[in-house]
């Protein structure tokens, strides 16, 4: 492709083209009308001076006979300039005037009349003329019209005014056009080629900004943010794998340690069995941290969005306290519920579920005085009064609308965490001091926080004196009225809506 | 529930090697394709009680495998086996036809028990039962009540959901992630033992001062609510 072809087919040269178009058009009809126009004022004219002239000669012809209009009629012909004027006898003879003749038959037809004709010492060149018939009593017959001569320079004028603004037009638009999309192709080749820089592998390359401000410039700034997001995103994900590849070695040496030692040293089927089972706890727990890793990656990449819908939070923050209700019990702890009721978020809710499952799991297994004595196990344990219950481990559910946020808040009255590891303790695989003897991967806040970036909120660690308060802040869906099992929105809720299985769905027998 | 005939199309030798030797130790018949147009021409032909299909396939892939023999109107049970485990992932195989869905890795007793309750579902007749019963242990779900022995019961909601569960796969195993799915509706990995004090409570409301235990803990598996005699 030329250079020119390519300037050719350029949306800029297409669009000056078009314009070109509709303005030839436009002028076109501009000059039409006024040409009409111009005709119709001139036809006007000539129509009012022959119909004076035809009263002005009747009369004559009823004073003084034929005679005299004959007279007339000679002498007015004869005068530089003048109408045509015709006098005939009722079978076409003439008796007087300045036409030499006329088409067939135009005489036979009383009334206005457009025609050629030929005047009287003039024979060589055909005129159009404009000219009225009119019948006189004892059936003579008297033309008078005006030469069209005016009306047709008039209308030559006019064309020619118009063949040379077209043929200006063209040339200009061409011209015109062809500048606009040598200017615009320009920066669009520019644009490419940074484009296919960037594509070669250069993601810190950026489209060039000409600083006209205008939908170029626009659009250039927006792929550039694009590009921007992009590689921070690239980075994340970098990130992620490596601390993952990092962070997953270690329980991997555990797992093949064992099985060396297991070569080594066991001796009875037992042995091995027992080793195997071990890895096989180990392999779990691996697969364990693996799946968490992935989705606080996919949260915080917030590639997860589409899976979001509207659902009430506190029925969650009800189930799932329910769920840990016997397990807190037998580990000797209460388990408190103190939520709202309806409290609507648009997001993720298994993702959510998750995340305030970890919080629960976290007070659960952390949240504990030490030095108070733990309740014995079991709900019929006797021994347990409630002013002991009061002051022991406590782990409260709670769950509420503050402003324009549903905040979700796991708050135990354990040994807290100081405000200075509050930041750290939020990182991928931090665990605390006192807490590594416990299991645990160090994912369980990493998840929480991530989860609640991605639906536009906040994780907070606040100090429950005594103890940890952990709460979870999420944008609060505004003033819906909610109707169970409908989707909220258009597009949204749709998403899990038949899939969402309710329990026994998933099992439809 | 014993001898299924089952269909596996996986592309991974190993894996599949792998269930096919330790669903036939389990006693049941297996066929294997190594693709997805050998395996939709396998289910085609012939009557399996449940297909274990790869989501990811040479020729044709798992979803389309599915979507294909749902519009022939082959309304055999599949049970979807991924690498893809995120919630939307598992929403997109559910969608397409799929019965149950299984992310990478899992563990054999898991699979196990999820394919034998999907061919148990396929034996059962369309309409639901509203009686369950083991033993002397009877729940009626439209009553909402729970008798042992003629003595009723008292449970509380979950409880009373989670042994209706239990019961209505009476004689099969139940994993603690199936319960977690099918009582309380969340696909994630409670990663403590919740789900076993739950059950602790709920045997020592219906077995606790009888001879013939019927809530059983199968090692290493999940639960069962089995008539101990058989």
């Amino acid at each position: 492709m030329t250079a020119l072809g390519k300037l050719l087919r350029t949306t800029a040269f297409k669009l000056s083209l078009a314009y070109l178009l509709i303005s030839a058009i436009s002028a076109g009809a501009v000059m039409g009308w006024v040409a009409w126009n111009v005709k119709k004022l001139v036809d006007e004219q000539i129509a009012s001076t022959i119909e004076a002239e035809i009263a002005g000669l009747s009369e004559q012809y009823a004073q003084g006979g034929i005679r005299a209009l004959v007279d007339v009629v000679e002498r007015r012909a004869r005068q530089p300039g003048a109408s045509l004027y015709l006098v005939t006898t009722f079978v076409g003879e003439t008796i007087a005037g300045n036409v030499a003749s006329l088409p067939a038959g135009v005489l036979q037809r009383p009334g206005v009349v457009e025609s050629s004709y030929q005047r009287l010492g003039d024979i060589d060149s055909r005129r159009r003329a404009l000219a009225r018939i009119f019948v006189l009593p004892g059936r003579f017959r008297l033309l008078v019209g005006r030469d069209l001569e005016d009306r047709e320079t008039i209308n030559d004028v006019m064309v020619r005014a118009l063949t040379t603004s077209l043929i200006w037009l063209t040339v200009i638009g061409t011209l015109g056009g062809i500048f606009v999309a040598r200017r615009v192709l320009r920066r669009v080749d520019a644009m490419n080629a940074s484009a296919q820089q960037i594509m070669s592998g250069d993601l810190s390359g950026r489209l060039p900004i000409a600083g006209s401000n205008d939908e170029l410039d626009r659009l250039a700034q927006n792929l550039n943010s694009m590009l921007e997001r992009i590689s921070e995103l690239m980075n994340g994900l970098r990130e992620v794998s490596d601390n993952i590849a990092h962070d997953l070695k270690t329980p991997l040496t555990r797992l093949r340690n064992r099985a060396e030692e297991a070569l080594r040293i066991a001796v009875t089927p037992d042995d091995y069995r027992a080793t195997l089972e071990t890895m096989i706890d180990e392999s779990d727990n691996l697969i364990r941290i693996f799946n968490a890793l992935l989705m606080i990656a996919r949260a915080e990449a917030g590639t997860d969005r589409r899976a979001m819908r509207i659902f009430d939070v506190a029925s969650v923050a009800q189930d799932l306290s329910e769920l840990y209700e016997p397990a807190a019990e037998e580990g000797g702890m209460e388990l408190r519920v103190a939520v709202d009721q309806r409290l609507m978020v648009n997001g993720n809710r298994e993702l959510i579920g998750q995340a305030l499952a970890n919080l629960i799991d976290n007070a659960l297994k952390y949240g504990a005085q030490p030095d108070l004595p733990k309740l014995s196990g079991g709900s019929d344990a006797p021994s347990v009064n409630a002013a002991t219950i009061a002051k022991s481990n406590v782990v409260t559910v709670g769950a509420r609308r503050v402003g324009d946020r549903i905040e979700i808040e796991v708050s135990d009255s354990g040994p807290g965490i100081a405000t200075a590891d509050r930041e750290r303790v939020i990182g991928r695989f931090v665990r605390l001091e006192g807490s590594r003897s416990r299991p645990g991967s160090g994912l369980g806040l990493s998840l929480a926080s991530a989860v609640a970036q991605l639906h536009h909120g906040e994780l907070r660690l606040e100090d429950n004196s005594p103890g940890l308060r952990v709460v979870i802040a999420l944008p609060a869906v505004a003033n819906t009225t909610y109707v169970p099992g409908l989707p909220m929105e258009a597009g949204q809720g749709t998403l899990l809506q038949n899939d969402e299985s309710r329990p026994g769905n998933n099992q439809k027998s | 529930m014993s001898d299924m005939r089952i269909l596996i199309i996986e592309d991974d030798r190993d894996a599949a090697a792998y269930l096919v030797k330790a669903f036939r130790e389990s006693g049941h018949t297996v066929d294997h394709a190594a693709d997805g147009l050998d395996g939709y021409a396998l289910a085609r032909e012939n009557e399996y009680d449940v297909l274990i299909v790869d989501r990811m396939l040479p020729r044709l892939d798992g979803l389309s495998l599915i979507g294909g023999l749902r519009e022939q109107k082959i309304e055999t049970p599949v049970l979807i086996l991924s690498a893809l485990g995120q919630v939307d992932d598992r929403v997109k195989g559910l969608r397409a036809g799929g019965d149950d869905y299984l992310a990478k890795p899992y563990a054999f007793s898991e699979l196990l028990a999820r394919v034998e309750v999907l061919a148990r579902r396929r034996g059962a007749s369309a309409g639901e039962t509203t009686h369950y019963r083991v033993a002397d242990l009877e729940l009626d779900r439209l009553a909402h009540k729970l008798t042992r022995s003629g003595k009723e019961i008292v449970l509380q909601p979950r409880e009373f959901r989670l042994l209706e569960y239990l019961m209505k796969h009476a004689g099969q195993v139940v994993t603690r992630t199936m319960l977690l799915e099918n009582v309380w509706d969340y696909h994630f990995d409670p990663q403590t033992n919740v789900i076993d004090v739950h059950i602790s409570r709920l045997r020592s409301k219906i077995d606790k001062g009888f001879d013939l235990p019927l809530l059983h803990t199968i090692r290493g598996a999940g639960y069962m609510v089995r008539d101990g005699a058989r």
